[in-house]
């Protein structure tokens, strides 16, 4: 039994639920690894807020533009059907329901679907990017995060104790241990890390996990 | 018709004092680099422009571009979506020390102001930010069944835009992503001052492929092979450079 997935891993299974042909946007950090795992035959089109649709995997070291980048400021590369547009067109994308998938990073997510992931409190400088854009607009906003902070502590919350991203915005938690929608206010357990107890899982989760049929087994190769 | 200028002195000059100031780019992609020293030659020989409120995605990177005109001390406020960068050293250090204001926008919502300033709309209803503490203080309305924060439009006195191609009539192409902000700058300022890699003769660029119409341009202004942000901090550039 894997005690709890990487970030490659939980990468790996929100890569499996994107549909051939959707729009995506992944967040910066660990959501953009999303790219790198799609399953064959599957080809999605990645979205970066900085405007382009459509770009390709990262160029070698010494091949950079540096006009080209992505909205982690990483140089990326053109493939055909590219496309480049300004940032109220961009945006408008995000905003407008144009986008079929957003996978981000989390502070925090509380069963109603509330996100924290701009900010960790009054110290330091607050940034917020595109974070509170993303949470509207596209059809699915999923979070890739670790099921629980580094001192062990859940980040599955019934309500969020940082500052808010979105209000009611997540569908579904990629965590380290589990696969978990969000409907109606409450979490809902759909895949849990096979040889991990209900009891042990609820343990490490703030909120209470409803079960509605089958949990699968979440199986992620090892990567 | 001529709007193309003899050199980056020239085309700075009109900057006073207190001016609001869009600065075009995202990290260093379509970051007007020249101009912007430009206008620090100038705070350096003459104490002016000072006080100005820039805006811009971020907050500068290591020591060149809009970093150094903050180093300068030359900008009161900054308005921004994300003032962290790999080497935010000195817009952290005045924020800290109280010593620059900021303005937090997010992203989509800072491009739709700026384009709501050019369009002529004073303000519009967005999802984004509802619920948050960045809609504090603002109206909402509920339109079908879902909340709307109402955000105002940003206009400014100049934008400082970097091109790709331009005539001299001010009609514009970017290069790649270089784009972001750069076009709706253009169209939110009273003053518009470009750098373009090169300044072609009206006609050379396919009127199918204008990205900026000229209406939204006052001054082109040729700066072949541009400085990329990134390339002078892996350099460790300091701009400007320390005195011999």
């Amino acid at each position: 039994m894997t005690a709890k997935l990487s970030p490659t891993q939980m990468a790996w299974r929100a890569a499996q639920d994107i549909e051939d042909g959707a729009y995506v946007n992944l967040g910066i950090g660990f959501p953009e690894m999303v790219a790198k795992f799609q399953p064959p035959g599957k080809q999605a089109i990645f979205h970066t807020e900085n405007g382009i649709l459509g770009f390709g995997e990262a160029p070698k070291p010494g091949e950079e533009d540096w006009d080209l980048i992505n909205a982690g400021k990483k140089a990326v590369t053109i493939k055909p059907g590219t496309a480049f547009f300004h940032h109220a067109d961009s945006f408008a994308m995000v905003r407008g329901g144009h986008l079929d998938v957003a996978i981000l990073g989390a502070y925090e997510v509380a069963e109603t679907g509330d996100l924290a992931n701009w900010s960790t409190g009054p110290k330091g400088v607050p940034a917020v990017g595109g974070a509170m854009d993303l949470v509207h607009g596209a059809k699915r906003v999923a979070v890739i995060t670790d099921h629980v902070t580094k001192d062990g502590k859940p980040k599955l919350l019934q309500r969020c104790s940082l500052p808010l991203t979105g209000v009611g915005c997540v569908t579904r938690v990629y965590s380290s241990l589990a696969v978990i929608d969000i409907q109606d206010g409450h979490f809902v357990l759909r895949e849990k890390l096979p040889g991990l107890g209900l009891d042990d899982l609820q343990a490490l989760t703030g909120a209470t996990l409803h079960v509605e049929g089958d949990i699968g087994d979440l199986n992620v190769p090892e990567l | 018709m001529d709007k193309t200028i003899p050199d980056l002195a020239t085309a700075v000059a009109g900057i006073e004092d207190g001016m609001v100031v869009m600065i075009g780019g995202f990290g260093g992609s379509g970051a007007p680099i020249e101009l912007i020293h430009a206008l620090i030659d100038r705070f350096r020989a003459t104490g002016h422009p000072k006080d100005l409120t820039v805006v811009n995605n971020n907050a500068g990177n290591g020591h060149v571009g809009l970093a150094a005109l903050i180093e300068q001390g030359m900008v009161k406020k900054l308005i921004c979506s994300f003032p962290r960068s790999a080497d935010p050293v000195v817009f952290t250090e005045l924020y800290q020390a109280g010593k620059i204001e900021l303005e937090l926008v997010p992203q989509g919502t800072l491009a739709e102001r700026i384009r709501a300033g050019g369009a002529g709309i004073p303000a519009f209803y967005t999802p984004t930010s509802f619920g948050t503490d960045l809609a504090k203080g603002k109206p909402v309305e509920e339109f079908e069944g879902r909340s709307y924060v109402r955000e105002r439009w940003l206009k400014a006195d100049v934008a400082l835009v970097k091109a790709h191609l331009g005539d001299r009539l001010g009609n514009l192409t970017y290069r790649m992503a270089a784009r972001n902000f750069n076009p709706l700058m253009c169209m939110a300022a009273a003053k518009t001052i470009v750098q373009v890699s090169q300044i072609v003769e009206p006609g050379a660029i396919d009127p199918e492929t204008v990205v900026t119409p000229g209406i939204f341009v006052q001054g082109v202004v040729q700066v072949a092979n541009p400085a990329q942000e990134e390339d002078l901090n892996r350099a460790k550039a300091v701009y400007p450079e320390v005195a011999q």
